[in-house]
């Protein structure tokens, strides 16, 4: 009833030009089948999650006895977690490296103004978007049925997970870049290959190199994760020890990731505002 | 290198008719500038000529090769003899003038020679004679997006100087300088091609700059040439026409910039 009148009244207005437009305007039926089922899902979701005053108390008590048992931290095998954080920084370092070695080609197929043929380039978006979608710790489950526990699956993991991430921005960067150089050296009759080495990705290298770096903190993160399915890292210690309930070192582990975590990420992100 | 023109006609894919049935022959050692007002099709001739936009009827043909049909190899053959000097001079900005000017063998010695690392040190220094030549030897190593406006247009001269092409096409190349760094690129420009002997075909919007150094002028007006002379042969009043007549419907200052 109100969208109706509200409508009645724009609709009266809209021979007077100097009208305001009218308070409400009718929300179409799409955004109204959207929020419903938003709402759907939300309410579903609040009752699966059960959620109590009892479960949260008790949540929290059980958190207070967590932390109350983890502190101190235990210092003892401090050699061996940073060896093992050490390993994980490797395994995102070998990743990405790999990652965006096969992301240029990748990038350069995927792109409208690089792509070879035009059949290419679709086939190609959809290759990168499939390795985009697949979360890292599935294709980390995946390689250690292939190659077995350990960095190796890690690496392959993190190499799949920067292509989906760098191919894409790389491809993008490489649409955006000015077509005048380009041009301007074919027509001096410079093959495609040669438009695209000098004139094209000289102009979008340092955005690769920055995103790059960004894909170095991700891939530090995501290899930290890796490690609880097996795929090598300092994950690996982590679960162990919270399965067996050696809180004081997993609250050491947890603070040595934090530390490198943070530390590269401010590293790379000091590097990139320096590149742009 | 003589091109030949034959009835070219460009359509735009939104209908907009640029070029009709232009006829046209540039000699070898012809110094020709293409005058008209924004919109009329200076710009796009070119282009068409360049083959770097696809015509829709008539011929180009240059040293009797039809661009149009001409193979890759070919037309690659051809163009590293055509050299271009633009507006925006369509350097690599991220790159040193000096890696630019080698930059103008690359039709010829493809990428590896003309990579500032593996380049041969013959083309190495001969980019630097071409840097000297535009007086730009001492800023061989700075950015291109660290040069002023003139100074890249000059390097985009060494840079067709490093290509040794037979001609040059040079698309409004002072319009985005001042006049007096115009007239220096422009005096830079007819030096270099005399010395050497190049045929120049320069779209040119400023009626003073045309008539100073064309040995011919040729005036498009709403895609058809209506004007074709030595400089001394056409009056003043001829020169204002071409600016005075709009093309129908479209007032001259709502028409994109050709």
């Amino acid at each position: 009833m109100n969208q109706s009148s509200s409508a009645d009244r724009s609709a009266n207005r809209s021979d007077n030009s100097n009208a305001a437009p009218p308070r409400f305007n009718r929300i179409p039926t799409l955004i109204w089948v959207l929020l419903v089922g938003f709402a759907a899902l939300f309410i579903a979701g609040m009752q699966d999650a059960n959620i109590s005053l009892e479960r949260l108390w008790r949540g929290t008590a059980n958190l207070g006895v967590f932390l109350g048992e983890a502190f101190p931290p235990d210092l003892r095998r401090i050699e061996f977690i940073a060896g093992s954080m050490l390993e994980t920084v490797n395994m995102a370092i070998v990743g990405v490296t790999f990652g965006v070695l096969f992301s240029l080609p990748m990038a350069l197929l995927c792109a409208a103004n690089t792509t070879p043929y035009r059949w290419v380039r679709p086939l190609a978006r959809m290759f990168v978007a499939m390795l985009r979608t697949i979360p890292d710790l599935i294709w980390a489950l995946i390689f250690v049925v292939a190659v077995g526990l350990g960095p190796l699956a890690g690496i392959l993991a993190i190499i799949m997970d920067t292509i989906g991430f760098c191919a894409r921005f790389f491809a993008e960067r490489i649409e955006e870049s000015d077509p005048g150089p380009g041009r301007a050296l074919r027509a001096i009759g410079a093959s495609e290959a040669a438009v695209i080495s000098a004139a094209i990705l000289p102009e979008c290298m340092p955005s690769f190199a920055a995103t790059s770096l960004f894909s170095i903190e991700k891939a530090v993160r995501s290899a930290v994760v890796l490690g609880l399915v097996g795929a090598g890292g300092i994950g690996v210690e982590l679960t162990s020890a919270m399965n067996l309930f050696r809180y004081q070192e997993a609250l050491t582990i947890i603070l040595v990731i934090l530390i490198v975590v943070i530390s590269v990420e401010q590293l790379t992100s000091m590097l990139r505002q320096r590149m742009l | 290198m003589q091109v030949t023109v034959e009835a070219l006609s460009k359509v735009y894919p939104d209908g907009t008719e640029a070029l009709h049935e232009v006829d046209l022959v540039i000699e070898p050692g012809e110094c020709v500038v293409v005058l008209g007002a924004n919109g009329c099709g200076k710009s796009t001739l070119m282009r068409c000529i360049l083959g770097i936009e696809p015509i829709s009827s008539g011929r180009v043909l240059t040293d009797k090769i039809d661009i149009a049909t001409a193979r890759t190899r070919q037309l690659r053959l051809l163009r590293r003899r055509m050299g271009v000097v633009f507006q925006q001079c369509n350097l690599v900005n991220n790159l040193s003038a000096f890696q630019n000017v080698l930059f103008g063998r690359l039709g010829r010695d493809g990428l590896r020679g003309s990579l500032s690392l593996t380049a041969s040190k013959a083309a190495r220094e001969q980019a630097m004679v071409c840097l000297n030549r535009v007086g730009l030897a001492s800023k061989a190593t700075h950015r291109i997006d660290q040069l002023s406006g003139g100074q890249q247009q000059r390097a985009a001269i060494a840079r067709m100087l490093m290509q040794e092409p037979d001609i040059v096409f040079a698309d409004e190349p002072v319009a985005s300088l001042d006049p007096k760094a115009g007239r220096e690129v422009m005096d830079l420009l007819w030096d270099v091609v005399q010395e050497r002997g190049i045929t120049v075909v320069c779209v040119l919007h400023q009626i003073e700059l045309a008539r100073a150094y064309a040995s011919r002028l040729v005036g498009l007006r709403a895609g058809r040439i209506c004007m074709d002379g030595q400089p001394a042969d056409i009056s003043a009043a001829q020169l204002q026409d071409l600016y005075l007549a709009a093309p129908a419907g479209k007032p001259a200052s709502q028409l994109r910039c050709a």
